[in-house]
C-alpha cells in the first residue's frame, strides 16, 4: 500500500485531495490529510465581511463536508517533518509515515513579527486592525459601525502576502461605504506600500494607481515599515518617515506554518522553495508544496492554487510511474477585484505575462473585461462564494483553462 | 540586451541598467555603479555586497530584504542607512545581480 500524505486541509489540500482519490485506486493509494482546524473559511469573504455584505456564519463550513470518500482526515497539530525518515510527527506523539509528502498548510497572518503589533500592543482591535483572520475581520466590522471618521491608513508591511489585491480592494470597499454612508467627506484615506506602485505590475499598477487618484485616496509608495506606534498612532519607516492614523487596517507579515521552519524545510517566510512549475521541493524529490505554502513567484490565491493542482494532478500520475512529467505550470492567476459602487475588475496573468486590458472569454457567462469596472465582475466576484464552496473545493471541473491564455487581452505597447 | 562601458569594461545591461552577466562583475564596476546612483562605497559596504553575489550563486535569485537581514545578519535599519530609500533595489543594482522579483 502506498501512502499519499496531505499536511493542511484548506484550498489546495481539499481540492487535492478529491482531485487524486478518484484517479488513485483505493487498493493501493491510502491517502491521509492531518489539519489541526474544524473548520473551512472562505477565506474571500474576510474582504467583506467588515462592510457588513457577509456575516461570519456564510463563510465558515466543517472542513469534513469536503472530504471524499476514502481520504482519512486527522485533526492534529504537526510538529515536524522528517524528510530522511519519510515521517511526519504530530504534536500528540502520533507519527504518520509516507511515500508522497505534499505540504499544503499555507500562509498566514503574523503580526507578532512587526514590533507593536499584536495581542497586547497599544491599539490592538481598538485603532489596529488586521482582515485576513475571521477575528481581526469582526472586530473591524465592529469598529466601523460607530467610527465617526478621521484618518484610515491601510498599510501592508512586506511582501508576498496572499490575496495582494485584497489589501486595494479594501480601500476601494472603503471609499465606497463612507461614501454610503454620507461621511466620506469626514475620512481621509492613505494607502501605504512597500512597493513602488499601487500594485506590482507597470500596466495594472497604473489602472489601479488612477483608481486610487479618482478616489482621494493618497498613495505612499516605497515605504517599509519599521515599527508601530500604537500609542502615538504612526507609522514609521526605516527611512524614518511618519505617518499618522486613526484607524489602521495593517496587512501583517504573512508566514508559513511553524513546522515547516522546524523542518528545515522553508525560506525566511516559511514558505517551501520548490519547482515553479511542477512544485517537487528543491530538497526532496518525494515532497511537493501546493498553495499558499510554496515559495514560486505568482500570487498566493485560490485561483493560483487551483490552476496549479489541475496541472499537478495529470503531472503526478506521471511522476508516481516514474514518467516524465507531461505539463509544467506557468503561474496563472485569475482575480476579480472588488473596485466599490457596485463594480469591479478582472486580472488574468502568469509567470510571463503581467495583467493587460482586454476581454476575458468565459463561455455561458463571459466575456468579463479585464483592468476595467464592471458591474458584471462585481456580480462575477460575489458568485465566486458559490463556485467555491460547491465546484473548486470538490474537485469538479471548472470552464477555465489552466493555463493562461492571450486571447483577449491587448498589448498596449504594440498598439 | 544593450551593452554599457562602467569603469573602461563594456558590459551588458537590461533596461533599467542592472548588469545581466554575472560574471562581467568587478570591484571597479561596483564602484562606478555606486558612484552612478550617489554612494560612496566603504568598508561596510562591501560584505553585504558579496553575501548578495554568493546566495545569488547559490540560490538562483537575488535575496530580499530580510533575507540580507536574517541569513546575512546585517540589521536592516543599517541597509537602509548603507543604500538609502531603496535598499534592495540598489544592492543588487551595485552587487551586478537582478534586481529582486517585484513579488506577486
Amino acid at each position: 500500500m502506498k501512502k499519499l500524505l496531505v499536511l493542511g486541509a484548506g484550498t489546495a489540500g481539499t481540492m487535492v485531495a478529491n482531485k487524486l482519490r478518484p484517479l488513485l485506486d483505493e487498493r493501493d493509494w491510502k491517502i491521509t490529510l492531518v489539519d489541526q482546524h474544524d473548520t473551512h473559511y472562505y477565506q474571500p469573504g474576510l474582504l467583506f465581511l467588515p462592510f457588513g455584505t457577509y456575516t461570519r456564519n456564510e463563510l465558515e463550513k466543517p472542513k469534513r463536508r469536503f472530504m471524499p470518500q476514502g481520504v482519512e482526515l486527522i485533526k492534529s497539530e504537526i510538529d515536524l517533518v522528517e524528510p530522511e525518515n519519510n515521517v511526519v510527527k504530530l504534536t500528540d506523539g502520533h507519527s504518520l509515515d509516507y511515500d508522497y509528502l505534499i505540504i499544503a498548510t499555507g500562509t498566514h497572518s503574523t503580526p507578532e513579527e512587526t514590533p507593536g503589533l499584536g495581542k497586547g500592543e497599544d491599539g490592538w482591535y481598538e485603532s489596529i486592525f488586521d482582515f485576513y483572520t475571521i477575528e481581526g475581520a469582526e472586530a473591524l466590522k465592529e469598529k466601523l459601525d460607530t467610527w465617526e471618521g478621521g484618518k484610515l491608513v491601510v498599510h501592508i508591511i512586506e511582501m508576498p502576502i496572499k490575496c495582494p489585491v485584497a489589501p486595494l480592494e479594501f480601500t476601494f470597499l472603503a471609499d465606497s461605504f463612507f461614501t454610503e454612508r454620507g461621511m466620506r467627506d469626514q475620512v481621509e484615506i492613505e494607502y501605504v506600500t512597500p512597493l513602488p506602485g499601487a500594485f506590482t505590475k507597470p500596466v495594472a499598477s497604473r489602472h489601479l494607481g488612477d483608481m486610487l487618484d479618482d478616489r482621494k485616496i493618497s498613495l505612499e509608495a516605497d515605504f517599509f515599515l519599521e515599527q508601530v506606534d500604537g500609542e502615538a498612532k504612526k507609522l514609521v519607516s526605516y527611512d524614518e518617515r511618519e505617518i499618522d492614523y486613526d484607524l489602521l487596517v495593517t496587512i501583517p507579515v504573512n508566514m508559513g506554518a511553524e513546522f515547516v521552519g522546524r523542518s528545515g524545510l522553508g525560506d525566511e517566510l516559511r514558505h517551501v522553495p520548490c519547482d515553479k512549475h511542477t512544485f517537487v521541493s528543491n530538497k526532496h524529490d518525494n515532497i511537493f508544496a501546493l498553495g499558499d505554502a510554496a515559495a514560486i513567484p505568482t500570487s498566493k490565491a485560490g485561483s493560483v492554487a487551483h490552476f496549479a493542482i489541475d496541472i499537478f494532478t495529470d503531472n503526478f500520475l506521471d511522476y508516481i510511474e516514474g514518467k516524465p512529467m507531461r505539463e509544467k505550470f506557468d503561474g496563472h492567476a485569475n482575480c476579480f477585484i472588488e473596485s466599490g459602487h457596485g463594480k469591479g475588475m478582472l486580472i488574468d496573468f502568469n509567470y510571463d505575462t503581467e495583467p493587460l486590458p482586454g476581454k476575458y472569454p468565459l463561455p455561458g457567462v463571459g466575456p468579463f473585461s479585464l483592468l476595467q469596472e464592471t458591474e458584471a465582475n462585481h456580480w462575477g466576484k460575489l458568485m465566486f462564494k458559490w463556485i467555491y464552496w460547491n465546484v473548486l473545493l470538490t474537485g469538479k471541473t471548472m470552464p477555465i483553462p489552466a493555463l493562461m491564455s492571450m486571447a483577449g487581452k491587448i498589448r498596449e505597447d504594440l498598439r | 540586451m544593450p551593452t554599457t562601458t562602467i569603469a573602461g569594461t563594456e558590459v551588458q545591461v537590461d533596461d533599467e541598467g542592472f548588469m545581466t552577466e554575472y560574471d562581467e562583475w568587478n570591484e571597479d564596476i561596483a564602484n562606478e555603479l555606486a558612484s552612478n546612483i550617489g554612494i560612496e562605497l566603504s568598508d561596510a559596504h562591501w560584505p553585504i555586497l558579496s553575501f548578495l553575489r554568493e546566495d545569488y550563486k547559490e540560490q538562483g535569485e537575488t535575496p530580499m530584504l530580510r533575507r540580507v537581514a536574517n541569513v546575512g545578519g546585517v540589521p536592516t535599519k543599517q541597509l537602509f542607512q548603507l543604500f538609502p530609500k531603496k535598499p534592495a533595489k540598489k544592492m543588487s543594482y551595485i552587487a551586478g545581480v537582478p534586481k529582486p522579483h517585484g513579488c506577486v
